[in-house]
């Protein structure tokens, strides 16, 4: 069984939304969404200062099988993408809650967060 | 209503494996176990086992059975001797392909056929329709025989204990028959689909899980491991090998896909023989070309190929090199660009170079 942590939010496209003490969010996909993926190859990821709509393409993951679409969980803007999968890709099916987070990202409405799946929905999801 | 899925003798063992299997031609098929850049890495450097019981077999045999595949394949079937296996296509009358396949002699009347599995039903009626008024009879076996396939340079010294066939005096695309791991009636033939040396082993379905445990367990210590269909692709496509629905296909010729070794134009007739003579003479409308990129982004297939704003071409197959390290595929030019360097190609809106390969990645 994939790990779904509970202090986290989610979606039903299986990507994971962290809020930090700070107020701003990182986002990545979960430990299913890795897995269902296989060796992941490459993540694009946008440039700080780029926004989006929730449900807006914010990025790809490339496996080997395919590439998918990223989509942006709720609306925001980029503050940092993370360098460190550049090098090391295959971060996302080794760490896909921790090292592996993909955008830094300023909430545009702080409370939709809220109104994303919690650990219990999305692991009834799967 | 779609066909309901069909399952290898080994789907058992994938099961205890923990391998992630996915639908494929008709069969439920493990893509990977451990994951496929790690099994591409075993197979070149070590060795891989993979199941190919959805390869399907037909047996061609009696008194016409080389005539018949003579009319019916590209390649020369007459001078195959006994104990030796030739890769061929089938040809459509325009030269479109039916299917490519690898034919082993067994005797002077009598061949066995390696046929892909979503061709398999399509090659056993081609071959049926033109063996009439033949002395020969085709028997379709898909559900006798399982197929495995160790890859690998140390696939001969894991298989080698195992078997009593003399497996040094087996040159490449020669085979012999005899037991494996205490199961008879097994034919290894020193074939392959990965560009590393290694063995196809065609053995009767009920023996299949026992052959693969013995061979992984004998295997473990030398660095074998199960592989799956994701490898397979990764590795066939470094070495340059068409994979029917992406670099041959009914409307992809093997003049066009680089086959033309493969197309005897000595023998006086065979299905196809003046479409692919036209195309081999005058130069196909279109060829196969391999490539590799220097980008993060995998052309996948159906992915534009152009030459400046011209759309020229498509890809037909494209992955990640775990050997290079940079994205490889195959694509499908209009002729006039086979041989250019200044092709690109659109992935998600970025025009990528492609760099043409004069040969397979992997030697």
């Amino acid at each position: 069984m994939s790990q779904v942590p509970a202090d986290l939010r989610y979606t039903k496209e299986h990507e994971w939304v962290r809020v930090r003490p700070d107020g701003t969010a990182e986002i990545g996909i979960t430990d299913h969404a890795q897995s269902a993926l296989g060796d992941v190859t490459y993540v694009d990821l946008p440039k700080p200062g780029a926004k989006f709509a929730a449900g807006e393409t914010f990025g790809t993951v490339e496996s080997v099988k395919a590439a998918s679409d990223l989509y942006a969980p709720v609306a925001c803007e980029v503050i940092e993408s993370n360098a460190g999968l550049d090098a090391a890709p295959d971060l996302v099916n080794r760490e896909p809650y921790a090292g592996a987070w993909m955008i830094r990202v300023r909430l545009t409405d702080p409370s939709s967060v809220a109104g994303l799946l919690d650990a219990s929905a999305y692991s009834a999801s799967l | 209503m779609s066909d309901p899925i069909s399952r290898t003798p080994l789907h058992p063992l994938h099961v205890e494996l923990g391998a992630r299997l996915v639908p494929f031609a008709g069969w439920e098929m493990p893509v990977q176990y451990s994951g496929i850049i790690e099994e591409h890495h075993a197979v070149r450097r070590a060795c891989g086992l993979f199941d190919v019981s959805h390869m399907g077999e037909a047996r061609v045999r009696g008194a016409d059975a080389a005539r018949l595949l003579d009319r019916v394949m590209t390649n020369e079937m007459a001078t195959l001797r006994a104990g030796h296996a030739r890769y061929t296509v089938m040809c459509q009358p325009d030269g479109g392909c039916v299917d490519d396949v690898i034919v082993y002699r067994l005797g002077d009347r009598e061949f066995l056929i390696c046929l892909n599995a979503s061709n398999a039903a399509k090659d056993v009626a081609w071959l049926r329709t033109h063996a009439e008024g033949l002395d020969v009879e085709v028997l379709d076996e898909c559900a006798r025989w399982a197929q495995l396939a160790l890859q690998g340079p140390r696939a001969e010294e894991i298989l080698a204990p195992l078997t009593p066939v003399p497996l040094a005096g087996l040159k490449r695309f020669a085979f012999a028959e005899g037991a494996v791991a205490g199961a008879a009636g097994c034919l290894i033939s020193r074939t392959g689909y990965t560009g590393s040396p290694g063995f196809e082993i065609y053995l009767p379905a009920a023996s299949a899980v026992p052959v693969a445990r013995a061979l992984l367990e004998a295997g473990r210590p030398l660095g074998l491991i199960p592989a799956g269909l994701g490898a397979r692709d990764s590795l066939r496509l470094e070495a340059g090998y068409p994979l029917y629905g992406h670099e041959i296909s009914e409307r992809i010729s093997p003049i066009q896909a680089g086959l033309g070794w493969a197309v005897k134009f000595s023998k006086p007739d065979f299905i196809g023989r003046e479409a692919l003579r036209r195309q081999a003479e005058g130069g196909p409308p279109s060829s196969v070309v391999l490539f590799s990129l220097e980008d993060r982004r995998i052309a996948r297939q159906g992915a534009a190929v152009f030459a400046g704003e011209l759309k020229v071409g498509e890809v037909l197959s494209g992955t990640q090199s775990p050997t290079l390290g940079k994205p490889i595929g195959s694509a499908l030019v209009a002729a006039g660009h086979a041989g250019s360097s200044a092709l690109t190609v659109d992935i998600r809106g970025h025009r990528v170079p492609m760099s043409l390969s004069a040969g397979p990645f992997v030697k």
